[in-house]
């Protein structure tokens, strides 16, 4: 058999990846390269989409170079991404119209107030699942028609395109303009329940049909690709978090798992119903393997995990890199009292109060930095504990055990103590990597590198796992501290603050 | 034991004045700080340079300290940073052999296991991190000795596991050496009866090992008939090794 391989991109946020995995799920070859953020303002986040293409096609030959293999060993690629972040580009020239605006930046937050005023934080929930929030695509696409000279009436021609990094990746690999079911579902301008770019949402938005991509399934051939990778499959596109939840194989409804990265993202297979959620979580669409059902997912985001070890690395300076900070709360045997609530940009899930700002509480002369460095960890496993609550609460469905990935796991006083504070055990599989497995797990069923699901079940192992070693009441009186420090960060932010 | 070695004092108490100071010091000025003849103080410096302990400017022809100090301070990679940059390798390393993998640091003349995996089998299995192992009776323990600057401790006692533990120093320094020249190490019975381990070594971008990788397992999946570790089983080792080294920065071999 030539088709050895199936190769997987990862275009998140801070870089583009390529891992080439075998039919084991093994990793054999990895590539790597960063691109530029933009700060063109405060609160403003962008990335060059002409650079990211530049950078996929480089990760994807380097991958490939690293083995010494081809594209011909490769049965197919499949694609994940960082979600929601929204690229324009002229559909002729295939030039980007302006820089493709990233999914944390904020500059739609008067245009969400206003949308909110009329009808609600939540108007369009029950239609596309998702609060108004700036996050996600729709307003990031209103933004651009209004503010790009020229567009809208290109876009309203069908001759500006509207994508997200999967939708820009696909075309630029195979001149198809696609996108799967859970990249669309983070547009705010699909139904949920039809599948398809809902006319109320767009006249709501404001945003012309004509632009937009087809909503396709998340495990299919959408093309084969040109130029340096000719006849290359591209066979999967899921959102990063979604392909997470189906690289780590929670393929029936109960099943979960939570990444763990600069934010963290906890996603639980609820079916083929959506579930609203009561408890401020989000309603997704978890994957969809060609024409089969779609399967929901409730999603629970936490803003604040990995990014809060790396501001006490690049604000404070208490460790130069961040796996020390694994050894610096070793130094002490707890946290001293002190807890650390990052809501640094508010609260999310499931609070969701924007007047909020971190906190530092229980600090006494007592403190040092080593317990600073726990508070830190902590605060990741606490987080964790409330979204799991939400979820509990939603899905009616007790948390039995948590799968987790991403770079944290890797944290190992961490595990311990989100098992501790979860109590329930928590395990790692053996790829850290789920989100590239993800995609290329997708990929390889849509070519029949894999037969189903379950032969990938058999590929998931237990890398390690921690066990619950906290008794009730400690654990008790610890989630009471961090509840009482999370009410201290509230009614924080006043009406003329800027 | 002799008394200190003057040139040695010497030299250090020149090291210390070019580090405490915020800049840089001529020849006179650190003859006078030390109450020494400017043609000893000069004949100190120019060994130091020489090692790459001071440099010298060109212009002032003023001294500093030089890199080479900067790195052997340096030389100790945290723990934790060297399980998160292994995560990967080590993952690989499990799925391919269908064994568990640790990696480990020599701490105190013990190894000190810093990351486990499972054995891909989904048996109920314990994690391991923070236990200590015999350094001369583990695969991962000979691999980190043979390519320590200190070596085997000396004198130290050897204690026997099995019957098949080596205990014996002389024969233990035979086997470190053929450890250091082929690039691996392999334990068969040697800490417990019936499990055998093979380890390789993670080396950084200058060279220096900073830790060792290994898979465990039963005789009867490790080892030939006739004991001897299973060469596939040998090259997924040293692949991992290799690939957590290039990892971190070093030169490929």
């Amino acid at each position: 058999m030539s088709h050895r391989y199936i190769a997987a991109i990862d275009q998140g946020t801070t870089s583009s990846r390529c891992i080439v995995f075998d039919s084991s799920g093994s990793i054999v070859s990895v590539a790597q390269k960063e691109h530029r953020q933009i700060f063109p303002r405060p609160g403003w986040v962008e990335h060059d989409a002409e650079e990211i293409w530049a950078n996929v096609l480089d990760v994807v030959h380097g991958a490939l170079q690293k083995m010494s293999i081809t594209v011909h060993d490769l049965a197919a690629v499949g694609i994940t991404n960082q979600r929601e972040t929204t690229v324009l580009w002229d559909a002729e020239t295939g030039r980007p119209v302006h820089n493709a605006i990233v999914w944390q930046d904020t500059r739609t937050d008067q245009l969400v107030r206003e949308l909110a005023a009329d009808g609600g934080q939540d108007r369009f929930r029950e239609k596309s699942g998702l609060p108004l929030a700036t996050y996600f695509s729709g307003p990031k696409i209103r933004w651009l028609l209004d503010n790009v000279p020229g567009v809208r009436e290109l876009a309203e021609a069908g001759k500006v395109l509207f994508g997200t990094m999967d939708t820009w990746l696909i075309w630029k690999l195979t001149g198809k303009h696609v996108t799967d079911v859970t990249n669309a579902s983070r547009t705010m301008l699909m139904n949920l329940r039809t599948l398809d770019w809902d006319d109320e949402l767009l006249a709501a938005m404001d945003v012309p049909r004509a632009m937009l991509p087809e909503i396709r399934s998340s495990a299919e051939v959408y093309g084969q690709a040109t130029g340096t990778l000719q006849g290359l499959p591209v066979a999967s596109a899921l959102g990063d978090q979604q392909a997470a939840l189906f690289g780590q194989t929670c393929y029936a409804p109960g099943e979960g798992k939570c990444t763990y990265g600069t934010g963290s993202f906890l996603l639980l297979n609820t079916g083929t119903e959506p579930v609203t959620s009561a408890n401020g979580l989000i309603t997704t669409v978890g994957y969809r393997i060609g024409d089969q059902p779609v399967t929901y997912a409730l999603e629970g985001a936490i803003a604040v995990t990995g990014s809060l070890v790396q501001w006490l690395r690049d604000n404070v300076g208490l460790i130069t890199s961040a796996p020390e900070i694994e050894t610096l709360a070793l130094t002490v045997e707890d946290n001293g009292g002190c807890y650390f609530v990052p809501a640094f940009a508010g609260l999310f899930a499931p609070h969701w109060r924007s007047d909020a700002r971190g906190v530092i509480a229980g600090l006494t002369g007592y403190i040092t930095k080593g317990h600073l460095a726990r508070a830190v960890l902590e605060a990741t496993a606490w987080q964790t504990r409330e979204v799991v609550d939400a979820m509990n609460a939603d899905s009616g469905v007790e948390l039995s055990t948590l799968k987790v990935d991403g770079g944290m796991t890797a944290n190992n006083m961490l595990m311990q103590f989100l098992s501790d504070v979860l109590d329930v055990p928590v395990v790692r599989p053996i790829i850290a990597e789920t989100t590239c497995l993800g995609a290329a797990y997708a990929a390889g069923l849509a070519v029949g590198f894999w037969p189903d699901v379950d032969a990938l079940r058999q590929n998931w192992h237990r890398a390690a796992e921690w066990l619950p070693a906290m008794d009730a009441k400690t654990r008790d009186r610890g989630y009471r501290k961090w509840r009482k420090a999370v009410q201290r960060t509230m009614d924080w932010i006043d009406e003329d603050d800027e | 034991m002799p008394g200190p070695i003057q040139s040695i004092e010497r030299a250090a108490a020149i090291l210390r004045l070019l580090a405490s100071g915020a800049r840089k010091m001529g020849v006179g000025e650190l003859a006078t700080a030390l109450g020494l003849p400017k043609g000893t103080v000069h004949g100190i410096l120019r060994t130091l340079q020489h090692v790459g302990f001071v440099e010298q400017s060109q212009d002032t022809g003023k001294y500093q300290l030089g890199a080479a100090l900067f790195h052997i301070g340096s030389s100790y990679l945290d723990a934790n940073e060297l399980r998160t940059r292994a995560l990967n390798w080590s993952d690989s390393l499990a799925a391919r052999s269908k064994e568990s993998v640790r990696i480990g640091t020599l701490h105190e003349g013990q190894v000190l296991v810093v990351h486990h995996v499972f054995r891909p089998d989904n048996s109920s299995q314990v994690l391991e991190v923070g236990a200590l192992l015999p350094a001369h009776a583990s695969a991962l323990g000979r691999v980190l000795l043979a390519n320590d600057p200190l070596g085997q401790p000396a004198g130290a006692e050897l204690a026997g596991f099995t019957p098949y533990t080596c205990t014996d120093p002389d024969q233990l320094r035979q086997l470190l050496a053929e450890t250091k020249s082929r690039g691996w190490a392999a334990e068969v019975e040697e800490m417990v009866e019936g499990e055998v381990s093979v380890a390789a070594p993670i080396r950084d971008r200058r060279g220096v090992t900073v830790g060792a990788i290994g898979i465990s397992g039963p005789i009867e999946r490790l080892c030939d008939p006739d004991r001897a570790p299973r060469t596939e089983l040998v090259s997924y080792v040293r692949e991992a090794a290799r690939a957590i080294s290039r990892d971190l920065g070093a030169i490929p071999w």
